[in-house]
C-alpha cells in the first residue's frame, strides 16, 4: 500500500487533484441543496426565500392526482423488483457458477444490453411490441417493461458479489453430502444475500426513477409518479415540484444508505 | 469466451472418462437452467422487441398514421440523409462525443484522486459521496438545472452579475451542461474500479528507471485503466446518443437531439416507420459498441 503514494503525496499535481475532487464535488451537491432549500421556502415565486414553511409539503398530502401517481409507482416498483431479483440473481449463478454451457457467450451479451440502451430506445421497441402482440397498455406493460430493464442490474450486482467469493464454502458442504437444494439453501444464498438486497435496491430505485419507458407503455389512469412529475415540470417550474423532488432525492438516499449498510455487514 | 476458463481435469479426475463426460454434460444443464428465466424473458421482451424496430423501420404509413405491415420501403432509413435528418443527427453525434470527452477528462482525474487517497476509510467515503448522486432521481437533478438557469436562477444572476452570459435555458450549452451533470457518475464508478485495481508498484518501477511522472502516467497508469475507460465511454455515449429527458427540459426548439426526435416521431408527426429507422440506427451504434466492449475485454465486473 505505500506505494499506492508515490502518485499522491503533496506534489502540485495532486493539489490541483484535490481542487479538481472538491469542484466536482461541488458541481454534483450544488443544484440538488438548491432545489431542497427551497422547497422550504414560504414564498411562491421560486428562488426568491419566503421564510421557512412546509405549505408546499401539505400541498403535495392534498394533491390527489400525485398520490394515485405514487401508488402506481409502489406497485410497478414492488412487483418489478421481485421478479427481476429472482430471476437476475439465477441469471447471475449460470454465468458466473457454471462456466460451460450452450450460448453462454450469448446470454453475457444479452444481459449486456439493457444496461447501455438509450431509454428512447428501449422504450420505442417495447411500445412497438406490446402493440405488436395486443397488450393492453396499462400497469401490466409497465411492470414487464421494468422487469426487462432491471433483470440486468439485479444480475450485475450479484455477479460482482459471487466473483468476490471462492465456492470452497459450496464444495465443502457438497463433500459433506448436503443436497443441492441444501447448499444453496444453507451456504450459497446467505453468502451472497448482501448481493442479491442490493441488486433489489437497485432495482427498485431505477423503477422509481424510470420516466420515458413507462410514459410509452402506460395506459389510462396506470402513470408513475415520475413521469407525472416530468408533465408538471414541462409545464413550469413550481415550488411544489421542489417539494415533491426533495422527497424523492430523500428516497433514493435512504435506498442508497440501506444498500451500503447490508454490503458492509456482509463484508463483516 | 466460454471453454478457455476452464480447469481442465487432471488425469485421475478423468479416470472414468464416460462418468467425467457425463457429469460435466449435467452441470453444463444446470447452469442453463439457472439462465433459463432470464433468457427466456429477454428474448420475449428484449430481444423480440429490438428486432421488431428493424422489422417496423421498412413498414408503410396508413392515412391515419397507423403503421402498416405492408408495402415494404426504405423511406425512413432514405430520410436519414435528410438535410434536417442530418442536422439533427449531427447535433446528437456532437453533443455525445463532447459529453463523453469532458466526462473522460474530469471523471479520470476524480475517479484517480479518489483511489490515490491513502486511507482505504477516506476512499470509501469520497466512493460513497459519488454513488448518493449516482442512485438520485435522474429527472430530479436535471430539474434543479433547470431552476438554476431559468431567468431569475443562481447561475444566471451570476452571469449577469459578472456579465459572461445571460438566461442559459433552452440553449445548447444548458443541455450540454445538463447531460454532462447526468452522466459524470456514470463513467466515475467504472474508472475507479479499473484505477483502484491497479498495481501502483508498477508505477514506482517506472519511475525507478527514471520515467518522468507524465511518461509514467502515460505508459503505465492510463494502459492498466483501459477497462475503466472503455466501459464508462461506453455508458456515457450511448445513452447520451439517445438522450431525451435532458434536452427536453433544459432545450428548446433549436436543440432538438436524436432522443426527442424520436419521441416526435410516435407523438405528434405519427410516423411510426421513420421513428423506427432512427431508433435502428442507435440501436447499430449500441451493438457496435458492445461488440467492441466484449472484443476488448473491457468487462469490470
Amino acid at each position: 500500500m505505500t506505494s499506492r503514494h508515490a502518485a499522491s503525496g503533496r506534489t502540485r499535481t495532486d493539489r490541483w487533484l484535490s481542487l479538481n475532487g472538491w469542484f466536482v464535488f461541488a458541481f454534483l451537491y450544488l443544484p440538488i441543496l438548491v432545489v431542497i432549500v427551497f422547497s422550504f421556502s414560504g414564498a411562491a415565486n421560486v428562488g426568491t426565500w419566503g421564510g421557512f414553511s412546509l405549505r408546499w409539503y401539505r400541498r403535495l398530502a392534498g394533491n390527489e392526482q400525485l398520490l394515485a401517481s405514487l401508488e402506481n409507482s409502489l406497485w410497478v416498483a414492488l412487483y418489478s423488483t421481485i421478479v427481476a431479483t429472482v430471476f437476475g440473481t439465477a441469471a447471475a449463478l449460470a454465468l458466473d457458477r457454471y462456466r460451460r454451457w450452450a450460448s453462454r457467450g450469448t446470454f453475457d451479451a444479452i444481459l449486456y444490453l439493457p444496461v447501455i440502451i438509450p431509454d428512447v430506445t428501449m422504450a420505442v421497441m417495447l411500445l412497438l411490441w406490446f402493440t405488436q402482440i395486443g397488450l393492453p397498455l396499462g400497469r401490466a406493460s409497465i411492470i414487464l417493461a421494468h422487469i426487462a430493464f432491471n433483470i440486468s442490474f439485479v444480475a450485475i450486482v450479484v455477479r460482482a458479489r459471487l466473483a468476490h467469493m471462492d465456492s470452497s464454502m459450496e464444495e465443502a458442504a457438497a463433500d459433506l453430502y448436503a443436497t443441492r437444494w441444501q447448499t444453496f439453501r444453507r451456504v450459497t444464498l446467505p453468502l451472497i444475500m448482501p448481493g442479491v438486497l442490493g441488486g433489489a435496491l437497485l432495482a427498485l430505485t431505477l423503477s422509481l426513477d424510470d420516466v420515458v419507458i413507462t410514459s410509452f407503455v402506460q395506459g389510462p389512469g396506470s402513470t408513475t409518479l415520475p413521469v407525472h412529475v416530468f408533465g408538471l415540470i414541462r409545464r413550469s417550474v413550481t415550488p411544489e415540484i421542489n417539494a415533491v423532488s426533495t422527497l424523492m432525492v430523500t428516497a433514493s438516499m435512504i435506498l442508497v444508505f440501506s444498500s451500503l449498510a447490508i454490503q458492509r455487514r456482509g463484508e463483516n | 469466451m466460454t471453454l478457455t476458463d476452464e480447469r481442465k481435469p487432471s488425469e485421475e479426475e478423468a479416470a472414468n472418462p464416460e462418468l467425467e463426460r457425463g457429469a460435466e454434460r449435467r452441470e453444463a444443464w444446470r447452469g442453463f437452467l439457472h439462465a433459463v428465466p432470464a433468457y427466456a424473458y429477454l428474448i420475449v421482451f428484449f430481444v423480440l422487441p429490438l428486432v421488431i424496430v428493424f422489422v417496423f423501420s421498412f413498414a408503410s404509413r396508413g392515412r391515419t398514421g397507423r403503421p402498416l405491415l405492408e408495402d415494404w420501403n426504405v423511406d425512413g432509413w432514405a430520410r436519414l440523409t435528410d438535410p434536417l435528418v442530418r442536422t439533427i443527427v449531427g447535433r446528437s453525434l456532437l453533443v455525445a462525443v463532447m459529453n463523453t470527452v469532458f466526462c473522460l477528462v474530469i471523471g479520470y482525474a476524480f475517479a484517480y484522486w479518489i483511489a490515490t487517497r491513502r486511507k482505504q476509510s477516506t476512499r470509501t467515503l469520497l466512493l460513497i459521496l459519488v454513488l448518493i448522486p449516482f442512485w438520485s432521481n435522474f429527472l430530479v437533478r436535471t430539474y434543479a438545472w433547470r431552476m438554476l438557469l431559468d431567468s431569475d436562477g443562481y447561475i444566471t444572476q451570476l452571469g449577469e452579475f459578472t456579465g459572461l452570459w445571460g438566461r442559459t435555458l433552452f440553449t445548447l450549452p444548458a443541455v450540454f451542461l445538463g447531460l454532462l451533470y447526468g452522466y459524470l457518475p456514470f463513467m466515475v464508478l467504472p474508472l475507479y474500479a479499473a484505477i483502484e485495481r491497479i498495481d501502483w508498484s508498477l508505477v514506482e518501477a517506472g519511475r525507478d528507471l527514471y520515467a518522468s511522472g507524465v511518461k509514467a502516467f502515460l505508459r503505465i497508469t492510463l494502459p492498466l485503466s483501459r477497462p475503466g475507460i472503455i466501459a464508462g465511454s461506453i455508458l456515457v455515449f450511448v445513452p447520451s446518443l439517445g438522450a431525451y429527458v435532458t434536452p427536453d427540459i433544459l432545450g428548446g426548439a433549436k436543440t432538438t437531439l436524436l432522443g426527442n426526435f424520436i419521441v416526435t416521431q410516435f407523438g405528434a408527426a405519427r410516423n411510426w416507420p421513420f421513428g423506427s429507422a432512427l431508433s435502428g440506427a442507435i440501436l447499430i451504434v449500441m451493438l457496435l459498441a458492445t461488440i467492441l466492449y466484449f472484443r476488448t475485454g473491457g468487462r469490470t465486473v
